[in-house]
């Protein structure tokens, strides 16, 4: 199954990309996603922020084929 | 209910007139609260000259909507709007405009605080300083309360 993922502000910067398709083998939870991502990676990042689908979610979520997943760091708008 | 983001400067006074000269509701509100977030020229003890305002298209209007649905339903109000800028935001120009009508002054004030901390503790904005000396992205909101 396959899933876009998408990073904002200094995350983005972090990843060096704004947006990317992942293949998993099988289904897993957005926590599981993102810290695969860390270690392929190789970088560490605190207070992550998660949505599915543009909606926040629990990390324990489970990820279906063709989801939307964002990860950013604490919002700062107003 | 109005909720837009704005890439161009807006004057949030303006716009709050010209959206409640839209509305039929004349008569029936007796109470207009309304918070306005404005640009300063400092940060945290240090000077700031512009600042880089980004959003997360769908979802920021998707979750500003549902805040303004609850409110609206939570205390009844006649109408809200919600104005929001992204991009280079300038000294003096207005970031935010949260407006709330309501027949009487309690729903008024306490749905604009609500949908105010909800929108800079939820809606997914991000705001990257520029301090003359770099720039930085904003870690944190001062708490509202």
């Amino acid at each position: 199954m396959q899933v876009s993922v998408k990073y904002f502000a200094s995350l983005r910067e972090l990843m060096g990309e704004a947006s990317s398709v992942i293949d998993l083998e099988e289904s897993v939870s957005v926590s599981e996603l993102w810290q695969s991502i860390l270690d392929s990676k190789d970088v560490k990042f605190d207070n992550v922020m998660m949505a599915v689908n543009m909606e926040y979610v629990k990390s324990e979520h489970q990820l279906k084929s063709g989801d939307e997943v964002a990860f950013f760091p604490p919002v700062t708008g107003g | 209910m109005l909720i837009e983001i704005r890439k161009k400067p807006f004057n949030a006074y303006a716009e709050m007139q010209y959206y409640l000269d839209s509305l039929v509701i004349d008569g029936k509100y007796g109470a207009t609260a309304n918070f306005v977030g404005t640009m300063r020229d400092f940060n945290e003890d240090k000077k700031v000259t512009y600042m880089t305002l980004e959003h997360y298209p769908g979802m920021t209007e998707k979750h500003l909507n549902a805040i303004a649905k609850e409110a609206i339903e939570k205390w009844q109000l006649l109408d809200v709007l919600i104005l929001h800028r992204i991009g280079k935001v300038k000294i003096t120009e207005d970031i935010v405009l949260v407006a709330c009508w309501s027949a009487h002054r309690k729903e008024a004030f306490e749905s604009c605080r609500m949908i105010m901390e909800q929108l800079k503790s939820s809606a997914p904005f991000w705001k990257k300083e520029e301090t003359g000396s770099g720039a930085k992205w904003v870690e944190k909101n001062t708490p509202g309360f």
